[in-house]
């Protein structure tokens, strides 16, 4: 019998080669997927070429999605992307996203079935763990780790220690997937899970959606950590079903695991939450954020960018007009997105309220292009940073929350809840 | 390898986004990158760093995005060897993978003010500050990682692999 193993212990050890595995270990495993983007591919392409490979170990296995500085911001980033196209074809890449087809990756690549249960996944970009979601390991690296990986298929790791949070109980009306993880940073710091895997379980994890759950694990990394994990059940079962374009297969942590630290928390004591600039970490209600007053807002990111964040913040929004002060940027975080919101009227609900509804780009996320804020402006964003300059000056600020906040915020033209709208607050 | 230069001091939480704010990361090339290294928190940054120098700062150095960039910079800049309190894992991973040294050692960067002149002996793990004498030890890298290091990178190691197999 092996030793009581955690979720993230197992996928590792059965991706070693191993009966078990225990925290502080160093492995090394063999990849499902190896991922970059516009930013991290040029440098990990240029690596790549001095292993003295001329293939890659698997060209179903590698995911290239230029969506950072697509479509191209200007010169640079054009060269960035066509560095990026032509490594694509000479391999015969096959989950290479051109414009037209392209996403921000981390949504981009659980909607197209790419990730699935069971895998092990690395990305050249941070929030790669995004995909714990769907029980998955996956984690950021760096671009030399993704052309090592791109060469030869496999990764070297520590095994992380993991820290279990349990939420149970109902949440608040208004409290949504964000708001637990926000509220999650808050509580641990920025660095409150430093080489750690999260494990989010509990009858509240239990009940959100897909959409909800990657809003959750894809924030792992903001409170330090080296990965986010969310058990299979049949939601994520659902979501895979039809999608995913291999086997997926199903992990547990055992009842008797060891977790370096376990936190319970209680569903109805998160509030909506905003992080307050220059740290994820920097969190307060949002009714003491009411004074806050703000010039953009951008609904969109890895982080809320799905359809169901669209629709929840389309449902506040619906029949108001955005403050005139402030610019609402909307950008679907796919293609699919983007098609189902005009299916469905959330494009024109958006429009109606004066709002730029974009092709998918992360585009101001990290300040790259589309939204980018002068000296000293604020923006609430959906994002998932609000390091200094992340979205444009260094002395601009950015806001953290959900999308229904974001919705609200945009309307009211400073930091406020979707019930402010309704007592009379400027709409 | 040993290095000796003037010690540069930075509080806790430094993030990618401040050593290589994404406004430049339309391009990758490294002297490119080196010019905005750190220029969100301090703009003369650039200007003060001389070859050899010393970057030290508290926890969590290099939090927040995986960009290679960020290492990329500071070595490009004339850092030879940052020391903190504690990493940030992706950032732990890509120092090491792309040959920027790194030593996590608490005390020394309690040891160590702005201006100091440190030596660092990074094979031994020893760092000093000639400035006030003081002689710290850093934690050691697991001998899988001072394997990586040794070899002088990831991708050397995977070369080696390769040529190998
Ligand atoms: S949306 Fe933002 S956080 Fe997500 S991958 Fe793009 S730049 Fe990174």
């Amino acid at each position: 019998m092996p030793r009581p193993m955690t979720i993230t212990e197992k996928i590792l050890a059965a991706h070693a080669g191993l009966d078990e595995v225990a925290p502080g270990q160093l492995i090394e495993c063999d990849l499902d997927l190896v991922l970059a983007n516009d930013v991290t591919a040029p440098i990990a392409i240029k690596e790549f070429a001095k292993i003295g490979v001329e293939r890659v170990w698997d060209p179903a296995k590698i995911a290239l999605v230029p969506d950072h500085y697509t479509p191209n911001k200007d010169i640079k980033s054009a060269e960035q992307a066509k560095m990026m196209r032509v490594f694509a074809r000479a391999q015969e890449i096959t989950h290479y996203y051109e414009v037209g087809c392209m996403g921000v990756e981390h949504a981009l690549l659980p909607e197209q079935g790419v990730v699935g249960a069971g895998d092990v996944i690395i990305g050249a970009d941070s929030h790669t763990c995004t995909y714990g979601a769907l029980g998955a390991f996956a984690t950021g690296v760096g671009s030399t780790d993704a052309a090592v990986g791109m060469a030869t298929g496999r990764a070297w790791f520590k095994v992380p220690e993991s820290i279990k949070f349990s939420i149970t109980g109902q949440l608040k009306p208004g409290v949504g997937a964000k708001d637990i993880i926000l509220h999650i940073i808050g509580m641990i710091g920025v660095d409150g899970a430093l080489y750690q895997a999260m494990e989010f379980t509990g009858d509240t994890i239990e009940r959100l959606d897909m959409a909800g759950r990657m809003t959750i694990c894809n924030m792992a990394i903001e409170a330090g950590g080296k990965s986010g994990i969310i058990a299979v059940d049949d939601t994520t079962r659902a979501y895979m079903e039809g999608r995913s374009e291999r086997p997926w297969t199903e992990y547990f942590s055992d009842a008797s695991a060891v977790y370096a630290r376990t936190y319970e928390i209680d569903a109805a004591t998160i509030v909506p939450t905003v992080a307050f600039p220059h740290l994820p970490s920097n969190t307060r209600p949002v009714s003491e954020a009411r004074d806050v007053k703000i010039d953009q807002v951008v609904i969109g990111s890895c982080t809320n960018g799905r359809y169901e964040d669209m629709a929840e913040a389309a449902a506040v929004i619906k029949g108001h007009t955005v403050h005139p002060d402030v610019r609402l940027i909307v950008i679907p975080a796919t293609q699919q997105v983007f098609r189902d919101m005009m299916h469905n009227g959330l494009t024109d609900i958006f429009m109606d309220a004066g709002a730029a509804v974009s092709t998918p780009t992360c585009g101001p996320c990290l300040g790259g292009h589309m939204g980018i804020l002068a000296a000293g402006e604020r923006a609430l964003a959906t994002t998932n940073r609000n390091f200094v300059g992340r979205m444009g000056d260094p002395t601009s600020e950015v806001y953290l929350a959900g999308p229904a906040v974001a919705a609200a915020s945009a309307v009211l033209g400073r930091i406020g809840l979707p019930e402010d709208l309704e007592e009379g607050g400027q709409s | 390898m040993k290095f000796t230069g003037t010690a540069h001091r930075y509080g806790r939480d430094v993030d990618t986004d401040v050593i290589i704010p994404a406004r430049y990361l339309n391009t990758s090339d490294p002297d490119e990158l080196a010019l905005h290294c750190m220029e969100d928190l301090d703009a003369g940054f650039t200007a003060k760093v001389q070859p050899g120098d010393i970057l030290v700062a508290e926890e969590n150095f290099g939090c927040g995005s995986s960009r290679e960039h960020a290492p990329i910079a500071i070595k490009h800049a004339g850092i030879s060897v940052v020391i903190a309190k504690s990493f940030a894992r992706i950032f732990y991973r890509n120092a090491i993978n792309t040959g920027l040294p790194i030593m996590e050692c608490p005390e020394a960067v309690d040891g160590i003010s702005a201006g100091d002149r440190v030596t660092v002996d990074a094979d031994a793990g020893i760092i000093t500050n000639e400035t006030t004498g003081a002689v710290f030890t850093a934690q050691p890298f697991p001998p899988f990682i001072k394997d990586i290091i040794e070899m002088g990178g990831l991708v050397e190691a995977a070369k080696k692999k390769v040529g190998a197999a």
